[in-house]
């Protein structure tokens, strides 16, 4: 856990990473609050917080009495969301990263294919 | 939510020593509630004062709906583990243990006797002939099984090493997990303990000064780095909670910043950290006079 960032968000976070990378599938269960709370030793108003905010979002859904489970068509929907902020969270930086240093846009693709590539 | 423990205006002088200033807060329900502060901040004060073991000068505490002092139906709710809790001489560690399950009526005599195990206590050795770390862990487990309504733990670690200070948070969140129960934690190890913590309220120099949901506090301040001619116009007019200047760079830990705030300063080249709750704590209590009060 990073400190600095309001730990609900990132329990959200390592979930909706959870159901991207296709651990955790639709309709399966996601641990409990306490379980949550126990694993990260975090206070379970806490926890409770990163779920619901899944919840709200339609990622995760109640069983009453039973638990949370995975909504159908979670994973596409995060990946979505994801693919939307990739630019701002990711490319952004890079290229201002990239220009500091007086690496040009070309130079930084053909960077980016020999990662890849390789 | 109901509030099991309301102070208002609270106030207490020891002659002219002002241990505790005018302190107005509420305690929820089933909430880890954190008492942070540095030495002297007033904290063991508060607790005694809600625990009925000290008197107020002035203001009102109202614990269970009622004032503790004196208030057997308040006190049989409450447990106080304190950091220099005295025992009798002849005392061994069981000795500490049968007193508890007798003034506590929750108290589970077995969850006692597992934590003495994890804990490596040896109940039969006299408790003035314990390490102190062997002797906070008598606390530890005296607050845990007891499963008294209201819990207040000051500072209940001493010596314990990071093995033992694990197994108590470990122990104390699952055990308010299955038993939901209101307890207060005052503690300097602020990083440890921070994620426990649901309700963070900070005092200094007998005032409260942070009242707030740990959630709410953390990420609320930042510190940017980066050119001090940057820095400086950036931090025109906003809540800096401290400032460090090397050269011509310039370190500000801002309170406030809105996610626009925080793009605002990247783009301006400045460099944005997270400020963990311990840091915040930190800047707000490091005592430091602020220039505007030095000048005048």
């Amino acid at each position: 856990m990073d400190e600095g960032r309001p730990i609900f968000v990132q329990i959200a976070e390592q979930l909706e990473s959870q159901i991207i990378d296709g651990s955790m599938p639709p309709e399966s269960q996601v641990p409990s609050i306490n379980e949550l709370a126990a694993f990260h030793r975090i206070n379970p108003a806490t926890a409770l917080k990163g779920v619901n905010m899944l919840v709200e979002a339609g990622i995760l859904y109640k069983r009453r009495g039973i638990g949370m489970f995975v909504a159908e068509g979670a994973r596409e929907r995060l990946i979505a969301a994801r693919r939307d902020a990739f630019s701002d969270q990711y490319v952004r930086p890079l290229v201002a990263h990239a220009n500091a240093i007086g690496i040009t846009p070309t130079q930084l693709a053909a960077m980016i294919r020999k990662e890849a590539g390789s | 939510m109901t509030a099991v423990i309301e102070v208002a205006g609270l106030t207490r002088h020891y002659g002219k020593v002002h241990a505790v200033e005018d302190v107005t807060f509420e305690v929820e329900e089933n909430t880890i509630c954190g008492l942070l502060g540095r030495n002297g901040a007033g904290k063991t004060t508060l607790m005694r004062l809600l625990t009925g073991q000290a008197f107020a000068s002035a203001g009102q505490i109202r614990v269970f709906g009622e004032s503790p002092v004196e208030n057997a139906l308040v006190l049989s709710r409450t447990c106080f583990i304190r950091e220099t809790q005295v025992y009798p001489d002849s005392f061994r560690g069981k000795h500490a243990l049968r007193a508890a399950e007798r003034l506590f009526p929750n108290w589970d005599a077995d969850y006692a006797a597992q934590l003495a195990t994890e804990f490596n206590l040896p109940l039969d050795r006299r408790i003035k002939k314990m390490s102190r770390g062997q002797r906070s862990a008598v606390g530890a487990i005296i607050g845990l099984a007891a499963r008294a309504e209201l819990t207040f733990f000051d500072e209940p670690y001493a010596g314990l090493d990071a093995v033992a200070r694990e197994l108590f948070y470990s122990h104390l969140l699952e055990d308010y997990s299955k038993h939901p129960r209101t307890i207060v934690l005052s503690t300097h190890l602020i990083d440890e303990a921070a994620k426990l913590l649901e309700h963070v309220i900070v005092i200094d120099g007998g005032r409260v000064i942070i009242n707030d949901n740990s959630d709410a506090l953390r990420g609320t301040a930042v510190t940017l780095v980066g050119a001090k001619s940057a820095v400086d116009t950036f931090a025109v007019g906003r809540e800096v909670l401290g400032t460090d200047v090397l050269g011509g760079i310039s370190s500000v830990t801002v309170a406030g910043l809105s996610p626009a705030d925080k793009a605002a300063a990247a783009a301006a080249g400045l460099e944005v950290a997270p400020v963990s709750l311990q840091q915040l704590i930190v800047s707000r209590t490091r005592g430091t006079v602020q220039p505007q009060e030095a000048l005048s």
